[in-house]
Order: C-alpha cells, then structure tokens, then sequence
C-alpha cells in the first residue's frame, strides 16, 4: 500500500473533521439524555432523519432555505422530545427498556419515512452545495462547514449554558442526584422536559446538516447508530464536548485508514477503539 | 420439565410430517421463517433473558455461523451437513472469547454489555469484508447440493429448520430446569449476590454466551444454504439483534417459551403484510406492538398470560414437603468440635477506594464457636471488612485465612463453598424469585451443594425456623421489613455456613422484633455456628458477644470481653467524641455505655 500524498493526506483530515462534527452534533443529544436523564434514545437517529426529510421536502417542494427550516424544526422537534419524554416518565421505563421503547419509535419513523418519501435515495439540491471554497490545495465544501460551524457553536454553547447558567447548574444538580435537588427547590420534571426538548431540538439541527451534505434513504438511519455511540461513549456521557471531541477523533482516524488502505476498512477503527473503551474504563461510562 | 419436554417432543414429531401432506411449497417456507426466528430468539434467550446481559451481538454469531458454513462448503467441498457443527462450534468459540473478556470487566453490564457486543457485530463484519473469507462480493453458494432428507429442497431446509428449533428448545429447556438457569437467574436479580452466595457467575455467564452464540451460529449454518447467496451487508445488521430482542421481550424472556410466542406472532405479523405499501404497515405494527407490549405488559405476552392463569387458580399453598423433616433443624445444641481454635484470621488487611482508606491493617481473630461483634461508629469499616472477607470486594493487601486456607485473592463464590455466608443490612433478595427459592438456593450453591428436591427440603426447615414458612410462595417485594431482615437470615443459614456473619440484622426493627432475633441467633450459636456480628443496638451486642472488636478509622482500635471494652477510655471517645472523653471515663463504671446497654434482654 503506498502512502497518499500530503495534500490527499490534509483532505482526508479535513473530511474527517467534518464528519466528525456530525458525529457530534447527532451525538450531543444522545449523551445527554443518557447521561442525564438515564434514557437511551435510539430514537435520536430516527428524529434525526425526520428532520433530514422535512428540510429536504421544505426546500425542494416548498423552496424554503434549508438553514431556514431550522425555525419551524427547532420548535417542532422540541415538542416531540418533550411528548417523547412524557411517556417514558409517566410509564416509569427503565433505562434499558427506554431503548428498547425508542427502538420502537425509530421503527415506526422509518415505516413513516418509507410510507411518504419511498424507500429510494434522495438528494437534496441546494445552493449550498455549488459554493466550493479553496484553502491553498484543499477543497471546503460548503455545507460540510455548515455542519462544523453548528456543531462546535452548539456544543460550545450547551457546555457554557450547564457550567454558566442557574438552569444549567440545576440540570446538573437534577441530574447528579434527583431528590437532593428537589429538596433544594430545583423543578426537576420541568427541567427534564426541557432537556429532552433541547436533545430532540438538537437532533432537527443534525438532520438539517445530513439534508445538506448525504443522500437520504430511510435505511440509512441505523448507519449512524454504531459509530455515533462510539463518539458517545468516548466522550463520556453527559459532558457536552465529549462527542464532538472524540466524533472528531473518530472521524479523522476513519477517512485517515480510508486514505492509506481501503474504504471498506473504517468501521474498524471506531468500533475498535469502542469495544476497547468498553473494557479498559467502563467508569468512565457508567 | 418432563411434561413439557414430551410436549416438545410430540409438536416436534407432528411437525417433521409437513413435507409429506404435500402443501404447497409456500406453506414450507413460512414455516420454515417461523422456526429459524423461534431458533434464534430462545438462542438469544438463553444468555440474555435469562441472566439479564442483553446481547446485541446476536448477529455476529450468527453471521459467523453463516460465514463458517459458507466457507467450508464452497471452499473446501465439505458436505453442507459437515459443515453445521463447525458453524456452531465456530460461533460459540467466538462467543467464548469476546465473554472471557467482557466478563472480566466487573462494570460491562446492562446496556455497555448491549453496546459492545454490537460493536463486536462491525469489527467482525468489517474483518470478514476485508479478508478472503468474503473480500467484497459475498459468497455464492448455488453449487452447493442439498441434502436430500425431505422430498423436496424446501421440504429439506423445512426439516433443518425444525430439527435447529427443536435443539434449541430443548436446550433452552434443560437450561431453565436445571441448576445452571437457577444461577443464571439469580444473576439477572443481584449478580453480586449470587456470587456471594456460591454462584461461579463467571463460568455460568461464560457457559451461557458460549452455548447461546453456538446455538445461533447452527441457526447461521442452515440459512447460508437456504438464502445461498451471503453477504456482510445483509448479514451482520443491526436490525437482527433488534428483531430478536423484540420477539424475545414481547414473548417474555422470563420463561423457557417466551421466545417461541414472540417469535411466532411477529413473523406471522410480517408476513400477513408482504409485498408493497403492505410491508410498510407491517413495519410500523412491529414497532407499536414493542412499545404497547413494554409500557403495558413489560412481562411479555406469555408472562401476562401466565400471571393471569395463577391469579385465577388463586395462590398456590405453600405446603412443606414432608412434615417430619421440619424440626431437625431446632434440634438441641449440638456439640461444637474444636470450640476455641482461630477459624479465620485477618492479617495487615488494607482495602482503599480510590484513595479513601477504609481499612488500614486490620488484624483480628475469629474463634471457632464463638459469637464475635465488631463495633465502631459509622464509617470505621466494619462493614468493609465483611466485603473483603466475603470476596465481594478484594483486599488491596494484607492476608485472610479461612480454615487453615488463604480466602484474600480468591473468588467469592469458592469463600462460600467453604462454608462462609454473610446476610447484607438493606437486605437483597433475589427480586423474582419467591421466598422459598431465594433460601434453597444457598443451599443449591453453598458449603452444602444440595440438588434442587433437598435444597428445597433445607430451605423449609429454616423458613420455618425463621417464621417465615407462610410467606414461601410470595415474592420478596411482598415482605415488610422484619420479613426481609429474617429472610436474609434463613438465606445466610441454609448454606449451613461454618461461620455466618450478620451486617446490622437489628437496625430498623423495633424492641420486640428485636428481641425475637436475639433469640433467633442465640439459637444458631447453638446448632454450631460461629458467628460474627456488626450491630449498632448496644443491649443486643452486650447480650450476645462472646467478644468484641472495636473499629475505628479503618482500624481496630480495642478488642476483648464486651463490658471492659467498652469502659475503656479510647472506647468511648470514638464513640462520644475527644472532648467528652475524660469525662466520660470516670462516669464508665456506673454507666458504662451511651445507650440503654444495661436493659435486660427478653431473650
């Protein structure tokens, strides 16, 4: 195998970065529902998608700007998180059935998915796309940056608003331990829905940045599932920059192993360095 | 079991006729769906329903079932039926491996077990894909001749499917029935527990992984052939392990059969909506059956079913076996051999959590014979030092020998077979096991390793000795405290332990419940026991220890006869505090203790 060229070498770095933030972005939600709310929401990936499609079918059906649509997902997806969240809390699920649950949601979004936009490949064809800016001999594809623009401001502002902010601070009091904070006054319920609010909001914004730069197909929602629990579990959960980081790392190592051996090989890496972060500091996890 | 296995067998029998009626072709092969989900989901079953650790790697073993068979066939020209028991012997040596690691790992469970064994799913797909074992294209297996065991070649895999599921079932069965799925399920209720009480958790969960990959990795062998065309996209999904998690769990992964109803009513499912829009809706069903049948049923359809059945035949009477064998166990005092000599001795023994040291070389002596109380206030590591010389937790150093025998280092569960048993102060039964079964199965796994019909003897002789003989068929969650605290003791004393250490039995029992346990451990001193005893009720600990052992700071701070331990000086400003000691020891000779010590036990 012969090494790529340094240029090759940069463009695969930088292609990892981006997908890197994705992996962020789509894992920022879930870290933090796990972390702090003790639900596995499988269903992250499925509401990601939903998003994916409605920007998708917003800009090419109704010419609505995808960045735009990001006003009327937001709210959107809001509510659904919080709906979501009310369920699993008034039927007590535990954690392990929460996944379990949301797994039943995921289903049913993809039938739904299926049902209106067919199970063929689309793509959204935005003015995004044709923008291309130069870095010497590197290629920035617009809507890529798009995506690493949102993902580090949004992890960087969740990081801030829980160190920072009282709501933040009672989030994590909530979190740490429930009926200590209660006793301190903290509205823990009202907080919960907020945050799982927040966490389906933040998978809208990540299923706008997948309409922009990959092709949509229904399937392609348990593509994602694997390696954004590696970046998840890496980062460990409930701490905001956690995903980014390591889904940066993760996605660097990945298009590095494409570029030096074959494609096919990346699923290696972060599943490796997964089951590796499994067995040598599970504490950092649970 | 025996019932049930001849049923099995008989459905098995009826079954193997299909190909012969001459139905249709189409008839054969939904049946044949029917039987490789139903092969799959209790071979999933058996690891993840039963103890608890939810495998999402079903997948992979099934695909290197798949991949073994696909292999051997096209490659090495081995007759397809050769190359099933490699298909299984591959995937369960597979399984084996990534347990013997994950296992290790004390924290790998719940959903981080979930999480990595999927991740196991893409390292080996992607090592297939990349390796000439697939290398791309997938595997062509249309050369590859068909058995001729039915009339036909789909009547064949029909008949394969069959004999899988069978093999499956039955195993699934023996498992349930047998000392073995006893273990597992008590696993899945408290794994720490159970090794604590003689359970070889690691070797029952490796042994349980192994057989269940094995068995999915058959279940691979036969489906090569049957699709025979393999490739890694379609094999090593994520949507496998899901499929048989939801049939599993809304059979109800509690009991043997669980898996054959989940299996059965979500392919029929399926299949009623082949073909176009149709299959959309059958999807989106699946979806809503899961999260009905987990917000309303979390027992499963057969669980419900079952729970239904007992409530409408009323509760079962509780009835001891045999009368004559009850009192044995309130015999008269039994003669104590070698009464005096040291049966366990703690050297130097350290044990820090991170940094936190909870004992810092402790040095202590039990006596055959005797009843021992270690005392201290809270926090001085009294109850630390009954983890460590229970093997719940290793010391970091220092040394514990047991009977002549170094216990430090070694597995809990082999400490217990030796003849050790503790009860825990939050008591922690077994949650779905009934009173009864939670007390026979120290006795199944304990110093006494009875089999099940004596284990289930012993277990009454102490539920009675306890007065706990009406509540046998209840479950835990259904006891009050008191019950709990005595059903923690019927569980320490059915093992028949050399020495039973009791972690804070009295705490929240009132004065008269109280006394009735004094008496109770009085008459366990008697039958021979050596007994050691954290408690805080002072009137309880003056009435009954031979000896005391006074803890402080993670070390022991006096040791000797209870009266005069107590009044010493160093005593009692542990326990008062430093400013109140002087005066404190000139009022020890009237009142020697901090609280109501000097009441008289009503024993």
């Amino acid at each position: 195998m012969a090494l790529p060229s340094a240029t090759l070498l940069a463009q695969a770095i930088l292609a990892g970065l981006f997908t890197g933030a994705l992996y962020g972005l789509l894992g920022l939600g879930l870290s933090l529902s796990w972390g702090m709310l003790r639900q596995i929401n499988l269903a992250h990936f499925a509401l990601a998608f939903l998003g994916a499609y409605l920007t998708y079918e917003l800009s090419s059906r109704r010419g609505v700007d995808p960045l735009l649509s990001l006003v009327f997902i937001v709210p959107l997806f809001f509510a659904l998180g919080a709906a979501l969240h009310w369920v699993l809390t008034r039927f007590r699920v535990s954690p392990f059935n929460s996944l379990l649950v949301t797994f039943g949601v995921t289903v049913i979004i993809e039938a739904l998915l299926q049902w209106i936009w067919t199970a063929d490949y689309r793509k959204l064809e935005s003015s995004y796309a044709e923008h291309k800016l130069r870095l010497g001999p590197l290629f920035l594809p617009l809507p890529e940056l798009i995506t690493l623009g949102l993902g580090v401001g949004i992890s960087l502002a969740v990081w801030v608003a829980l160190r920072r902010t009282d709501l933040g601070k009672a989030m994590r009091a909530a979190a740490e331990d429930a009926p200590i904070a209660a006793a301190f006054g903290v509205n823990q319920n009202a907080l919960a829905l907020m945050l799982s609010g927040l966490n389906a909001a933040l998978a809208g914004v990540a299923g706008v940045c997948i309409a922009l730069a990959y092709t949509l197909s229904p399937s392609q929602i348990y593509a994602w599932i694997g390696v954004v629990f590696a970046a998840v579990m890496l980062g460990g959960l409930g701490r905001p920059l956690g995903p980014l980081i390591a889904g940066c790392v993760i996605g660097v190592t990945e298009a590095v192993t494409m570029a030096v051996t074959a494609p096919s090989w990346a699923p290696l890496v972060s599943f490796s360095l997964l089951m590796l972060v499994l067995l040598a500091r599970p504490g950092r996890v649970a | 079991m025996k019932r049930s296995l001849l049923l099995i067998l008989a459905a098995g029998a009826g079954l193997a006729t299909v190909p012969w009626l001459g139905l249709p072709a189409f008839y054969e092969s939904i049946l044949y769906l029917v039987l490789h989900w139903i092969a799959l989901a209790t071979s999933w079953n058996l690891l993840s329903g039963y103890s608890g650790y939810f495998s999402f790697g079903h997948g992979a073993f099934f695909g290197i079932g798949m991949y073994t068979t696909a292999t051997l066939a096209t490659r090495f020209d081995i007759p397809f039926l050769w190359t099933l028991p490699a298909a299984g012997a591959m995937a369960a040596l597979f399984g084996t491996l990534l347990g013997a690691v994950a296992f290790r790992v004390q924290a790998v469970r719940a959903e981080l077990f979930s999480l990595l064994t999927l991740a196991a799913t893409f390292v080996v797909a992607t090592l297939i894909l990349n390796t000439p074992i697939d290398g791309g294209p997938g595997v062509y297996m249309s050369a590859v001749p068909v058995p001729a065991i039915g009339p036909t070649a789909s009547g064949t895999f029909y008949l394969l499917a069959l004999a899988v599921a069978l093999l499956t079932v039955v195993a699934a069965l023996a498992v349930y029935h047998s000392r073995f799925g006893t273990g597992l399920f008590a696993i899945h209720d408290d794994e720490d527990v159970a090794e604590v009480m003689g359970v070889p958790t690691f070797r029952y969960k490796l042994g349980a992984f192994a057989l269940s990959c094995g068995l999915a990795g058959l279940v691979g062998g036969v489906q090569a052939l049957f699709i025979s065309y393999v490739t890694t996209g379609d094999t090593f999904t994520i949507a496998l392990p899901l499929t048989v998690v939801l049939m599993a769990v809304l059979g109800g992964t509690r009991h043997w059969a669980g898996p054959i109803v989940g299996a059965t009513a979500i392919t029929l499912l399926l299949y009623s909506f082949t073909g176009g829009d149709t299959a959309i809706i059958g999807k989106g069903l699946t979806g809503l059956v899961l999260i009905v049948v987990i917000l309303f049923m979390p027992e499963g359809l057969l669980g419900q079913a079952l729970k239904w059945w007992q409530a409408r035949r009323g509760p079962v009477a509780a009835v001891p076996p045999a009368p004559a064998t009850a009192p044995a166990a309130a015999s008269a005092r039994r003669p104590i051999a070698g009464a005096g000599e040291v049966l366990l001795r703690a050297r130097g023994v350290r044990k820090s959590f991170k940094g936190v040291q909870a004992l810092r070389g402790v040095d202590l002596e039990l006596r055959r014979g005797e009843i021992l109380g270690l005392l201290g206030p809270n926090g001085s590591g009294k109850s630390t030092f009954i983890n460590v010389a229970s093997g719940h937790y290793a010391v970091t150093a220092g040394a514990i020998e047991f009977d002549g025998r170094r216990i430090s280092g070694i597995p809990a569960h082999r400490i217990a077979h030796g003849g050790m048993a503790r009860t825990y102060q939050i008591p922690r039964p077994f949650a779905h096991l009934t009173v009864l079964e939670n007390v026979a199965l120290p006795a199944m796994f304990g110093a006494a390793s009875l089999d099940r019909r004596r284990a289930e003897a012993e277990a009454w002789q102490w539920l009675a000795f306890t007065g706990l003989s009406e509540r046998a068929g209840a479950l835990p969650g259904e006891l009050n405290l008191h019950q709990r605290k005595f059903l923690e003791f019927a569980r320490a004393l059915a093992s028949r332990p050399q020495v039973l250490m009791l972690d804070e039995v009295l705490s929240g029992l009132t004065p008269s419940e109280i006394d009735e346990a004094v008496a109770l451990i009085r008459r366990i001193r008697d039958q021979g026991a050596t007994i050691v005893f954290v408690e805080h009720v002072m009137r309880a600990v003056m009435a009954l220890c031979d000896r005391v052992v006074v803890f402080h700071r993670g070390e022991v701070l006096a040791e000797g006869e209870p009266r005069e331990v107590m009044q010493r000086p160093e005593v009692v400003s542990a326990y008062l505090g430093q400013a109140m000691a002087p005066a404190c020891a000139e009022l020890a000779d009237e009142a020697p203790m901090p609280a109501g010590v000097a009441e008289p036990i009503h024993a």
